[in-house]
């Protein structure tokens, strides 16, 4: 039982962090209607970008655990999100009144150039960082001398990512770009005529998601202490099997969806075989989009004959 | 004659110095933000496999520059091209002249092709290049069946590949199972049959067919997905078969892969040094090079049955079927068209052919490995399709060649390889999104002279 | 033995999304060889009934039956969307036209004709061969096709893209289409819209043609009342979704009922109802 609840805290932090990243998937695939193949190589930017800027203040002498932590978070975000906007720009803007293959092929290319290039800028071996975060509680000890353990890493990945959503939540919900994003998504002609500046309002949409799948690589960094250039591909398609699962267009379903899928993978994990887990991930995709194609919180599409 | 347009080109934006300089300062100030980490900062892990990092700012402000310049060299020329969204870099002169000039090209390559190993038969890497693309300009007829016929985006064809490859190599060491009757319990047993130098000739059409298995497999649940969905589904289809190949290492070998693959014979006769081997039968002396002419022939031939059967099908009800499925699903449905059989032969149809070049691919590199069967082949493939124009077989052709040729360009770069191709990939869309060869040529006609569609008209599929 | 005169028997049609009844209840008959017209204000549920009886939709409740010449009969509930086409001989148009704009207009007749040239092609088998019946098979198959371009005044435009036809001809080439699948019953959803005094005189002609040369019949979904009352047999009134009126034109045309809904719906097209044919 212990062995159970040890696996359900780690499903949920991994789950978080996938929820981060399917967010970014989904509200583009609401604005724009194409799966942002490079998405997933934004959040491995994302975690080479804290990855040396944490080098880069503990060589100028800054120990202060919180305060490396609040500045990595942040220029990894800002950078990031540049990242989502030149990308937006240079490969997907002049294809938005193109036909469908043409963006989809225009993002596998930018998914090969930005892997590639931190490949080239950065090295093909996996980056490794001492902890920076260590301790945590034993929540309960079994007689047979297995810990249920929750680690402080584990605590501030959730809290950051709880914290991130509820200002992300209340951006979309509350602010005047949120009702922008949400008049693009019905129909952007009319947002238009309506006077929304609709290529300011999907640039912003990009650099949000980038923003938030930077948070996601940073707390991948923190969580497993390693990045690679390959490490997107893969995290990429969970998450958007993520967003798939909760619903693609739903916010609140890319995050239920980055946990269910953090928690299967976990388990399966756990308790099955750790080779295949990406099959049971992409497994889970296929059974998904054949018997609950809208998702969890998707709204269903009706074919209008 | 364009003098008025480049008047109003110059009268709308402002094309003096100062507007191109200040854009090109921003972006130079962007790529200043966007790299002073990722490549002002090298980080490596050390020796103590503690991170470590060293300074690169030479090149940092190296790249900066080059952006700056490269940016007003693209303001110039998109002024000089005229106002951006009205121009076409190609103009319908030449689009024309081309599609005259094609008529003429699709002949003068075949012929071209058959005389490759003549006129090469010095130049081993030349030969094995041609090899290389014509495999390449078979696996785009193939997809090509699928994605440009049907409409049905697949983003994981390499699969069939890997089935087709690793059909081959299986069967070949194991031998090919054939279930016996039996007068006692369990009544049937399985004979290994051995196949020897005959191996590759009967396991060809075998390996093709496990493909259109699987394709048929792969077709059925997806048959309701349409479009972004089919493409992720397709992709995580591929991603599961090299997992399952990788990780089922009492079958497949893992990551070390299957070495020892029976090279093709030339109808039983082996191609080797021995004196039963072709050149020890004929009194020559023993060359590698015939091996490699047999193979380039061999698989030229396999490319034209490949377009032949794509050619023949279209011209069949079954490819309209195709082709009106991937125009408008539901008047398909309304004129009795079976969705289901019509969207699955499809799948099988490519899946196939997909099969066969894996087996060509396996018997010519005699080893293969997961590493062979990644989702970037997959990705070349769909490119060679899209860039070739969805549909036109020469321009798939074309494609291969440029994108295998463009590839080896960059043989002696390895690391920027991939890098390269992505931005031309995100280039080329740009440029020619609806690829090379735009414009549909009819199945039937009721007149004499050949008319051609504009792909303006022509729909790419939801599926 | 006679056969039912009778083509399509509709009977307690129910069709509800939801909690919204699109249909309710609803019960009538196309005669053989005869032009039902149905029609009704906007949202009085004609089109559901056309997406029940070609099985875009499944109906909640309620049976259609379809008898052909020879007695076979088909009960539309439970076949397969395809398969009404195929087996039961029911073809259709769109109310938003749907045509293959990609392909040429010879093709989209050709493609009508999928059942027939797949069994000669012996599922695509002997095709790949070319053996010589199917490559009779599909000289007649483009014989069909030749003779309903010429019948629609396209046969110059044959070999040109079916998206670059005017309007008019796509509507004619769709009606086409749906003849060169051979129907026992042709079902078409608002053909004269958005066409001109002269084309819907054509139109009217054509359809009146199909009757009369093939003895296909009929049923037909249309605002146009000029083209109802010149060409139709019969007609069934819907609103909301339940049967108000039903009967020969003229009877149509006074009843109360019908005038009633019209006016609720829209002055012009009730006077348009009541003007028409006197």
């Amino acid at each position: 039982m212990d062995y159970f609840f040890q696996q359900l805290i780690n499903g949920l932090v991994l789950g978080s962090i996938y929820g981060l990243i399917a967010i970014g998937y989904t509200m583009v695939y609401g604005i724009v209607g194409m799966i942002n193949f490079a998405h997933g190589d934004i959040f491995m930017i994302g975690g080479f970008i804290a990855l040396i800027t944490f080098l880069v203040l503990v060589s100028i002498g800054l120990t202060f655990v919180p305060v490396i932590l609040l500045v990595v978070l942040l220029v990894s975000m800002a950078v990031t999100a540049l990242y989502g906007w030149t990308v937006e720009r240079i490969a997907y803007r002049p294809l938005r009144q193109s036909f469908r293959l043409a963006p989809m092929l225009s993002a596998i290319g930018m998914s090969f150039v930005l892997s590639n290039f931190s490949q080239v800028a950065q090295g093909a071996r996996v980056k490794p960082i001492p902890p920076v975060i260590t301790g945590g509680y034993t929540l309960h000890e079994s007689a047979a001398g297995f810990a249920v353990q929750l680690s402080n890493v584990q605590i501030v990945v959730v809290v950051t990512t709880v914290v991130l959503l509820a200002i992300f939540t209340w951006l979309v919900a509350r602010t005047r770009f949120g009702r922008d994003m949400r008049a693009c998504e019905q129909d952007q002609t009319m947002a238009a005529l309506l006077g929304v500046d609709v290529d300011r309002t999907i640039s912003m949409t990009f650099v949000i998601g980038a923003a938030l799948a930077a948070v996601a690589g940073m707390m991948y960094l923190l969580y497993y202490g390693l990045v690679d250039f390959f490490m997107g591909f893969v995290a990429g398609i969970k998450a958007f099997t993520a967003a798939v699962l909760g619903g693609i267009g739903s916010l609140p379903g890319a995050m239920l969806g980055g946990l269910a899928i953090g928690l299967i993978e976990t388990f399966w994990s756990a308790y099955c075989s750790v080779e295949y887990k990406d099959v049971a991930a992409f497994s889970i995709l296929i059974i998904v989009l054949i018997f609950l194609p809208t998702g969890l919180l998707g709204r269903p599409e009706v074919e209008k004959v | 004659m364009a003098l008025p347009v480049a008047d109003r080109s110059t009268a709308k934006t402002p094309s003096t110095f100062g507007f191109i300089f200040k854009k090109a300062a921003l972006s130079a100030l962007v790529a200043l933000a966007l790299f002073s980490l990722m490549i002002g900062i090298r980080t490596e892990a050390g020796p103590s496999g503690q991170l470590i990092y060293w300074t690169r700012f030479g090149d940092l402000a190296a790249i900066v520059a080059a952006v700056f310049v490269g940016s007003i060299l693209v303001e110039l020329l998109r002024q000089w091209l005229g106002p951006a969204g009205t121009r076409t870099i190609v103009p319908p002169r030449i689009t024309e002249g081309l599609s005259v000039a094609s008529r003429f090209l699709a002949p003068a390559l075949l012929v071209f092709a058959l005389l490759v190993p003549v006129i090469f038969y010095n130049q081993r890497y030349l030969l094995d290049l041609g090899i290389l693309v014509l495999t390449y300009v078979m696996l785009g007829w193939g997809l090509n069946v699928v994605v440009g016929l049907a409409g049905l985006l697949d983003l994981g064809y390499v699969a069939f590949y890997a089935v087709g490859a690793y059909s081959y190599a299986l069967l070949a060491q194991y031998g090919l199972p054939l279930p016996l009757l039996s007068t006692a319990y369990p009544f049937i047993t399985v004979e290994h049959l051995q196949l020897g130098p005959w191996a590759f000739w009967v396991l060809l059409p075998v390996s093709g067919l496990l493909a259109a298995l699987w394709g048929v497999l792969l077709g059925f649940p997806v048959l309701r997905l349409r479009g972004d969905y089919l493409a992720i589904v397709t992709l995580a289809f591929g991603e599961i078969i090299r997992l399952v190949i990788l990780n089922w290492q009492d079958l497949t070998g893992g990551p070390n892969g299957i070495s020892g693959i029976p090279r093709p014979t030339l109808f039983g006769i082996p191609l080797n040094p021995g004196p039963n081997g072709l050149a020890g039968m004929l009194g020559i002396p023993f060359s590698p090079t015939h091996r490699l002419v047999f193979l380039f022939y061999l698989i030229l031939a396999l490319a034209l049955l490949t377009n032949w059967v794509a050619i023949r099908l279209r011209r069949l009800p079954i490819g309209r079927a195709w082709e009106a499925m991937r125009e408008d699903e539901v008047a398909c449905r309304a004129l009795g068209i079976n969705i289901t059989t019509t969207k699955l032969s499809a799948f099988a149809t490519g899946a196939m052919f997909g099969g066969f070049a894996g087996a060509f691919f396996a018997t010519r590199q005699g080893f293969i490995s997961p590493e062979s069967f990644t989702f970037q082949e997959s990705a070349l493939v769909l490119a060679i399709v899209v860039l070739g124009g969805m549909g036109s077989q020469l321009g798939v052709a074309l494609a291969a060649l440029t994108m295998i040729g463009g590839f080896e360009l960059f043989r002696g770069l390895e690391q920027y390889r991939m890098l390269v191709f992505g931005g031309v990939m995100v280039l080329l869309m740009i440029w020619r999104p609806r690829g090379l060869v735009g414009h549909r040529a009819p199945s039937v006609f009721l007149h004499r002279e050949r008319t051609t569609i504009s792909s303006d008209m022509v729909k790419e599929g939801r599926g | 033995m006679s056969v039912s005169p009778d083509i399509l028997t509709v009977e307690h049609l129910s069709m509800r999304f939801g909690g919204i009844v699109a249909v309710n209840d609803l019960s009538f008959a196309a005669k053989r060889r005869e032009i039902t017209a149905l029609i009704g204000p906007n949202g009085a549920g004609k089109t559901t009934v056309f997406n029940c009886i070609t099985g875009f939709y499944r109906p909640s409740g309620g049976s259609m039956r379809l008898v052909h010449d020879d007695g076979a009969t088909f009960q539309l509930e439970r076949l397969h969307d395809y398969r009404i086409s195929k087996v039961a001989k029911v073809a259709r148009t769109f109310q938003n036209i749907r045509l293959f704009p990609g392909m040429t207009a010879l093709e989209n007749l050709m493609v009508a004709q999928h059942a027939t040239l797949m069994r000669a092609s012996g599922f695509s088998l002997l095709g790949l061969l070319g053996v010589p019946s199917f490559r009779e098979a599909e000289a007649r198959a483009i014989d069909v096709a030749r003779q309903w371009l010429d019948r629609i005044g396209l046969v110059d435009r044959a070999d040109d893209a079916a998206g670059n036809l005017p309007y008019g001809d796509q509507r004619r080439l769709e009606i086409a289409r749906a003849m060169c699948s051979g129907p026992a019953l042709l079902c078409l959803d608002e053909p004269a819209a958005g066409l001109n005094a002269t084309e819907s005189g054509a139109l009217s002609d054509l359809l009146l043609a199909i009757r009369n040369d093939f003895g296909t019949s009929i049923l037909l979904i249309e605002h146009d009342m000029s083209v109802v009352m010149e060409i139709s047999d019969h007609i069934v009134v819907l609103d909301h979704g339940v049967k108000i009126s039903d009967g020969e034109p003229r009877a149509v045309r006074d009843d109360p009922k019908v005038v009633a809904a019209y006016l609720g719906a829209d002055e012009d097209t009730a006077i348009e109802v009541m003007e028409s044919g006197t």
